[in-house]
């Protein structure tokens, strides 16, 4: 599914990742963990094709096809998405109708016919429903004034909608209290399945109680330094990050 | 940056290339390039007018001349382009009318020209000139709109038609909004102007439709001089849509229209314009200097006059919707989008003259620039002294695409009322980069993202606009800022 090749990436100039290997096949979940600042949301700019992050070494195949020529709209229409660590307000759009721009964007390249209205209502409904979200967010603008929880809900409603088969999480569990943890947790549960993978980047123990990863991996100064199994989070959340980065040193 | 197949073949498709700009050769009524009191008299007895029409218009040239003279073309706009050599222009230009029976009558190049404008056949017809009886369902729906509006006392015809059925409205209400000596381009409009859309509706009346030229059987090929006049009577309500987008075919480069509005006690005309003209090329050769004059009075107590604009095309765009609120509480009203890409130059707002008590006016303009194009909000708010209680609240935006646009808002307010209450405010912004990420992240492409994010900032003006007018703008709003970004 996804193969990340001794993978380095700048910014203005700055190397921030510096040789990344990671491997998630379909139907994995993989989480990466590390300090602030490690390059988390880096990478995940990075595998999204931002502009302003380039890649000076290494490759990354998608589905076998390495990314690197494709533009942001090109890999999510191929089934990447990211959700944002920090959700991007646009004033005056309605999120119904933003998001099913982007249903159509992705149908169109898969070579489907637009959703029509009514059956974009009817299925953008029954989502909001399983994470309990306000039906009254399809009018509001696109995460103008939503709380910090709100947007991230927002980010896995899109996600619902959009059914990718990389789902990249960039800490959508910040900011969510309890129980909305347990309903997103189980938004992302429900997109599983043989063909879809997920990799879930988060600061928390936590939220891997309730989406159960198969590999968790530690980046730290750019790099992997440490990959294990789900216990490596418990070990994480009991000792820090102090004697990992010492033992990779 | 390496953009994809189908986004470069929908740039060549459109950005640049203008995709409503060629020409079709066919018969026409051409009057040789040059002013002189001549052409006057010569466009005056083409149109079959009576005396005081063409004395009118005499009036009006002999102004010109004299401004002309003095002062010449007005400079204060933020706008430059060389001298106009106005006898370089044809003033007169018609398609040579016949009365047609059928499509099969109608000149080919001219229906060849239709199917490339993608424009329904039976919207064809009417804009051919295919005098309409039964031939097409539709096209007798045309009919029995006028027919329609007809037994309501609504007169909804050209204005040559009008100067000859109805000249006691004329003569009553034409230059009493736009004087004859306005300004310079409308001065030159009040000599020459070739034809435009008359609209009366009587005291009481409420135009049960929108009406617009498209209803307006074989009045559709007006001139680059347009003059429009709208009398709304006592309690009387119209609402008016002026699309520019339908196929101009004038190869000139000046549009020097005149529209004047006239609203009695408790009327209402709403006024809607989507303006697609000619933009000319990225480099700002060609392309139509826009330089109009439109003025409403709200004469009657609780009048209202709302102006709704979209305008994004020609090369200059001179333009100043405006209501002189006579009538105690009346209303003005003022929404606008300009949007400018390439060498495109706008200066465009509104004026708002509070002489009645308790005069309200709003004023919502969204001006977006890319390319290297100018973008200039001017408006006024003058309240005069009688105007005790008058109010406005203005609010302009500007959104820049890229570094080397320009926006700017000049706002002039004038209060002699102490009791007036003048509220402005403006923000200037930009598209992020964070916006755009965020837009192709899930799917967009660019230039609907830049789309996307662009309709945004203008919502509330577009929906302001009648449905059908609404899509169409938002459509507009992506194609003339295609090509903006990247
Ligand atoms: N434009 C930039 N110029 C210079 N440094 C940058 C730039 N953008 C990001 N960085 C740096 O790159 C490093 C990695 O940032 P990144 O956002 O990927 O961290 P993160 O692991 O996601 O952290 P957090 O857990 O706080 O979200 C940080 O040190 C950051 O300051
Ligand atoms: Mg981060």
């Amino acid at each position: 599914m996804l193969e990340i090749k001794n993978l380095h990436a700048t910014v203005d100039g700055k190397e921030i990742l510096r040789g990344i290997n990671l491997t998630i096949k379909a139907g994995e979940v993989h989480a990466v963990m590390g300090p602030n600042g490690s390059g988390k949301s880096t990478l995940s700019y990075v595998l999204a094709g931002r502009d302003g992050y380039e890649v000076t070494q290494g490759d990354i195949l998608f589905h076998g096809r390495s990314l690197l020529g494709l533009e942001p709209e090109e890999r999510a229409r191929d089934g990447l998405f990211l959700a944002f660590q920090y959700p991007v307000e646009i004033p005056g759009v309605a999120n119904a109708t933003f998001l099913r721009s982007a249903v159509n964007a992705v149908r169109k390249h898969r070579g489907l016919a637009d959703m029509d209205a009514m059956t974009f209502l009817k299925t953008a409904k029954a989502k909001m429903k399983q994470l309990q979200m306000d039906e009254k967010f399809l009018q509001r603008a696109v995460n103008m004034g939503f709380s910090g929880g709100e947007k991230k809900r927002n980010e896995v409603f899109q996600m619902l909608m959009l059914e990718p088969t990389l789902a990249i999480l960039d800490e959508t569990d910040s900011g969510l209290d309890i129980d909305a943890l347990k309903i997103v947790a189980e938004g992302v549960n429900a997109l599983r399945g043989p063909e879809r993978s997920a990799l879930v980047i988060t600061h928390y123990q936590r939220l891997l109680d309730y989406i159960v990863p198969d590999v968790v991996h530690v980046l730290a100064g750019g790099r992997i330094i440490k990959t294990g199994g789900k216990d490596l989070a418990l070990e994480l959340e009991a000792k820090g990050y102090a004697d990992i980065i010492a033992d990779a040193a | 940056m390496a953009a994809n197949a189908q986004t470069i073949e929908t740039v060549e498709g459109l950005a640049g290339d203008y995709k409503y700009g060629f020409v079709t050769d066919i018969e026409s009524d051409i009057l040789a390039k040059g002013l002189s009191e001549d052409t006057v008299r010569f466009i005056s007895a083409k149109k079959g007018e009576p005396q005081w029409m063409l004395d009118w218009r005499l009036r009006a040239y002999k102004a010109w001349l004299r401004m002309a003279r003095e002062k010449g073309e007005p400079t204060w706009a933020k706008v430059s382009y060389p001298e106009i050599d106005f006898q370089d222009i044809h003033y007169y230009s018609a398609p040579k009318k016949k009365t047609l029976k059928s499509l099969d009558e109608v000149d080919p190049e001219l229906l060849a020209t239709y199917e490339k404008l993608g424009i329904p056949l039976k919207e064809r017809e009417i804009l051919a000139g295919v005098a309409v009886d039964a031939v097409f369902d539709s096209v007798s729906v045309a009919t029995t709109f006028k027919d329609k509006l007809k037994d309501m006392g609504i007169i909804f015809c050209s204005m040559s038609e009008a100067v000859r059925e109805h000249p006691e409205l004329v003569q009553k209400y034409l230059g009493s909004v736009v004087p004859v000596t306005d300004n310079f381009y409308a001065t030159l409009n009040s000599a020459v102007f070739s034809d435009g859309s008359f609209v009366y509706v009587p005291p009481g009346v409420r135009c049960p439709m929108e009406l617009s030229t498209y209803f307006r059987i074989n009045e559709a090929k007006t001139g680059q001089f347009e003059r429009t006049l709208l009398i709304c009577d006592k309690g009387a309500y119209v609402s008016y849509l002026e699309g520019c987008t339908a196929p101009m075919r004038d190869d000139n480069q000046l549009h020097a229209a005149v529209v004047e509005l006239v609203c009695l006690e408790d009327a209402e005309i709403r006024y809607a314009t989507v303006q697609n003209w000619y933009p000319g090329d990225k480099n700002g050769k060609g392309g139509i200097y826009n330089f109009v004059t439109k003025r409403g009075a709200c004469r009657g107590a609780r009048s209202k006059i709302s102006w709704t604009q979209v305008e994004t095309g020609s090369a200059i765009t001179w333009k100043y919707p405006s209501v002189i609120l006579q009538g105690d509480d009346s209303i003005g009203e003022f929404y606008s989008v300009a949007v400018t890409n390439n060498a495109q130059q706008a200066d465009t707002g509104t004026k708002m003259i509070h002489m009645g008590k308790n005069t309200k006016s709003t004023i919502i303009s969204k001006g977006i620039s890319a390319g290297k194009a100018q973008n200039t909000y001017r408006g006024l708010v003058r309240v005069m002294p009688g105007a005790a209680g008058a109010r406005n609240y203005s609010q302009c935006d500007s959104l820049l695409i890229g570094d080397r646009c320009g926006g700017h808002t000049v706002p002039y307010i004038e209060v002699k009322n102490r009791s007036a209450k003048v509220e402005h405010e403006a923000t200037t912004s930009r598209i992020s980069d964070d916006q755009l990420f965020y837009c192709r992240q899930r799917g967009l492409s660019e230039e609907d993202a830049v789309s996307t994010i662009v309709n945004g900032f203008c919502k509330e003006v577009l929906q302001k606009l009648p449905m059908e007018f609404a899509v169409e703008a938002q459509k507009l709003l992506g194609v003339s800022l295609e090509g903006s970004v990247g």
